[in-house]
């Protein structure tokens, strides 16, 4: 990891703490020393602090947990025009992102324990925010045979994927759920049935029949979740759904954890504060995978992270070049940036008093880190110092020319925001701060 | 000529088709007389005419090299005319089925049939259409009788008895008949069983058997008395079953370090053909711990106690 200050004691002073990991929220100091949180309480003040020890004006400001981004799409190996751990680590510091979790869905694919190795060298050699890998499900991410899951797991990949794609064949994912069962390995799979998406490239409905596109049905994701449950009950495995989209998906899911099946779920930042209107006349830059769907669908993601049905919300990050994205949108290639700008989006939820602030940072970070069983998400003593500053009420307009990262296909660009990260400290060292 | 045996012993039915249904009296009196077979054997002189007159058929519908040839050696010996048949050399190959061979074959007046077949219950259907004995030399994964026989003779020379004994059966239990027939054997005979293998590798229900479930070899090797690897099909190692050889060695491929888990005097059996760096290390394939080897010696004698013992059962023995 790049030094990019001096590892000395570190006081938060007078910050509005926010600790989901443990429901609380409360105003008070936060001591970091050696990489790791020493104690957050009220009044440690600046004489109950060791020698040397930089002392951080916080008023006004939160202190919580870093985020834990489960699925972000970064291009190395393969395609590092489009993104390196380096600029996406810096893109992550920059929106509070302390763990990215990379998918494997680069070239060649992470189905190997020697590319999983050099994940981790590499990022460990440029990137200033942890990196962890999921490896491939299944080799070449083919859908035909599964992977090395315990080389691989020993290796250090989180959890198992194939990124974007979904196996379709059943047995195969049956097998690969028994399997991974044995290693206590999490499965992580992108639920849309290739066969029903067809042609498709956004919702379907009046909005795509509007505007002459070819919708893609809710029908894709749940039959696919559907069908991943039941296996999940023959198998016994633990089963994380990457991205889910719609209510209907909500419902099989509530259904499954009401049967005690290990099942839990993600949905994008993209789809919990964008509908389908705001497609609006063709903008490539929201054309994602799955679709944004409709407005009352995005109401119930919103209730299910209020609930806890919901378990995660991700970036999503997949940089697009201009060749990729500046195209009819048919044609164009889904995907859209987000780790720099995933909590700020989620501010604009707690702004409008759909989601409070707890519930959101808990989605970002704490259960994150406990379903891939990483450190981080707590501001608990002995925990690792991977935290954020959050100005919560400062205004910005975002401006594509000054992210981080390498492609800049947000769709948030020229957006007015609302709060934002100030300052963004990993393993007990600051490496972003905003001027 | 040799003496006849001295156990009397009768295995009072027509078919030998599997362990389901053996009495621990009826394995016993099988390993008792297959004991006086192990001496016979070594012998100059290995002949018997108990069989004398008597035809067997050896129908191998799936290739076999150790189990064809004992049943052939363990017939010579008793006296039998005895005939190989395999599906690579005859009209099964033609796409004659089952049932016609099974009544071509009657109109020769066997006396003996001993089948392997691809096909669970293969041989059983075989059996219901002859007038002849039926010994299941293995069919698909459902039995394979005398190779449980001759594990359990293995066994009890070495360890003196069956009872309370901790075997561990480790690998492809799913499609295992070795594994299937063992099970039951050892459980008639007061052994304990431990089955240990990726839980894909493992029939759903297995717990039903009578047996412990481990998943990995740690928690399944701790106190066993035996360790009886079984071997995968290639088909099965890459990615279907289990990812690939490395990982499945890895984590299940018994090797000395594994081997460490189980009691210090603990013995390691195998039915072969091994894959040597799949299931196990040539290290433990051939150390002192194995007895790889003596399961083959004892196939032989255990055929012949088999043959025997139906035989004494036949019309007009």
């Amino acid at each position: 990891m790049m030094m990019l200050s001096e590892r000395r004691p570190i006081l938060l002073a007078n910050a509005r703490i926010v600790d989901p990991s443990r429901d609380l929220d409360f105003p008070g100091d936060l001591l970091i020393a050696d990489g790791a949180i020493r104690e957050a309480k009220k009044g440690i003040g600046a004489a109950g602090v060791p020698e040397g020890t930089e002392v951080i004006d916080c008023r006004g400001k939160l202190v919580a947990p870093g985020l834990v981004d489960m699925r972000a799409f970064i291009g190395e190996p393969g395609a590092a025009s489009r993104e390196t751990f380096a600029s996406a680590s810096q893109a992550a510091a920059a929106g509070g992102v302390t763990t990215i979790i990379c998918q494997p869905d680069t070239s060649p694919a992470i189905d190997d324990p020697a590319t999983v190795d050099f994940v981790l060298r590499r990022a460990r050699d440029t990137a200033i925010v942890h990196v962890h890998p999921m490896a491939a499900l299944t080799k070449g991410l083919q859908g035909a045979e599964m992977t090395e899951i315990g080389l691989l797991k020993a290796a250090g990949a989180v959890a198992f994927t194939d990124g974007e794609k979904s196996v379709t064949n059943a047995q195969v994912m049956r097998r690969a759920l028994t399997y991974a069962g044995d290693f206590d390995a999490l499965i992580v799979h992108h639920t849309e049935d290739p066969d029903l998406i067809g042609d498709g490239v956004m919702n379907e409905g009046e909005f795509a029949a509007r505007l002459g596109l070819l919708g893609i049905p809710k029908a894709a994701e749940t039959v696919m979740l559907e069908r991943d449950i039941r296996l999940v009950a023959l198998s016994g495995g633990r089963y994380h759904a990457a991205s889910v989209s719609c209510a209907e998906s909500l419902e099989v899911l509530a259904r499954a954890k009401q049967a005690g099946l290990k099942v839990t779920a993600s949905a994008s930042i993209n789809h919990i504060t964008l509908n389908e209107n705001d497609i609006g006349p063709y903008r490539t830059f929201l054309k994602v995978a799955p679709p944004l769907r409709a407005e009352d669908d995005r109401q119930r993601l919103v209730e299910a992270l209020a609930e806890g049905l919901l378990d995660v919300i991700m970036s999503d990050h997949n940089p697009q070049d201009v060749e990729t994205k500046r195209l009819p949108f048919a044609e164009a290639a889904p995907g859209a940036i987000g780790l720099e700008t995933m909590l700020t989006a989620g501010l604009r939820l707690v702004h409008s008093g759909e989601l409070d602030l707890m519930k959101l940072l808990r989605a970002m970070s704490t259960r994150p880190a406990e379903l891939l069983g990483l450190p981080g998400g707590s501001l608990r003593s002995g925990a690792a110092a991977d935290l954020i500053v959050i100005d919560p009420d400062l205004p910005w307009v975002l401006d594509p020319a000054e992210l981080k990262s390498k492609c800049k296909n947000t769709p948030f660009d020229e957006a007015r925001m609302t709060g934002r990260v100030v300052r963004t400290i990993v393993a007990g060292r600051t490496v972003y701060e905003l001027v | 000529m040799n003496m006849a045996p001295k156990s009397s012993f009768v295995l009072s039915r027509r078919h030998l088709l599997g362990i389901e249904g053996l009495s621990r009296a009826d394995i016993s009196g099988l390993l008792d007389l297959a004991e006086e077979f192990v001496e016979l054997n070594r012998q100059v002189e290995k002949k018997r005419a108990s069989l004398r007159g008597r035809t067997q058929i050896n129908l191998f519908f799936e290739v076999s090299t150790r189990t064809q040839a004992s049943f052939e050696l363990a017939g010579k010996r008793l006296g039998a005319d005895v005939m190989n048949m395999s599906a690579s050399s005859s009209s099964m190959r033609k796409g004659e089925t089952l049932i016609d061979t099974a009544i071509t074959l009657n109109a020769m007046h066997p006396d003996i049939l001993v089948v392997r077949h691809h096909a669970s219950g293969a041989v059983e259907l075989l059996a219901s259409k002859l007038d002849c004995s039926v010994i299941n030399a293995g069919d698909g994964s459902h039995e394979h009788p005398t190779q449980a026989l001759l594990d359990g003779l293995t066994i009890r020379r070495n360890k003196g008895g069956l009872d309370g004994l901790l075997v561990a059966i480790c690998g492809d239990i799913l499609h295992s008949r070795v594994a299937r027939s063992n099970i039951m054997l050892l459980n008639t005979m007061g052994a304990r069983v431990r089955v240990v293998a990726p839980s894909t590798l493992l029939p759903p229900g297995i717990e039903r058997f009578g047996v412990e479930v481990a998943r990995d070899m740690r928690e399944g090797l701790a106190g066993a008395d035996i360790v009886m690897m079984l071997r995968l099909q290639r088909e099965r190692m890459n990615g279907s079953y289990v990812p690939s050889v490395s990982e499945y060695f890895h984590y299940w491929g018994l090797d000395e370090k594994k081997l460490a888990y189980a009691k210090p005097n603990a013995l390691v059996m195998h039915p072969g053909p091994m894959n040597r760096g799949v299931e196990i290390d040539s290290i433990v394939a051939d150390g002192a711990q194995s007895l790889i080897r003596e399961q083959v010696e004892m196939g032989v004698a255990v055929r012949m106690a088999v043959l025997e013992a139906l035989s004494r059962n036949l019309p007009n023995a």
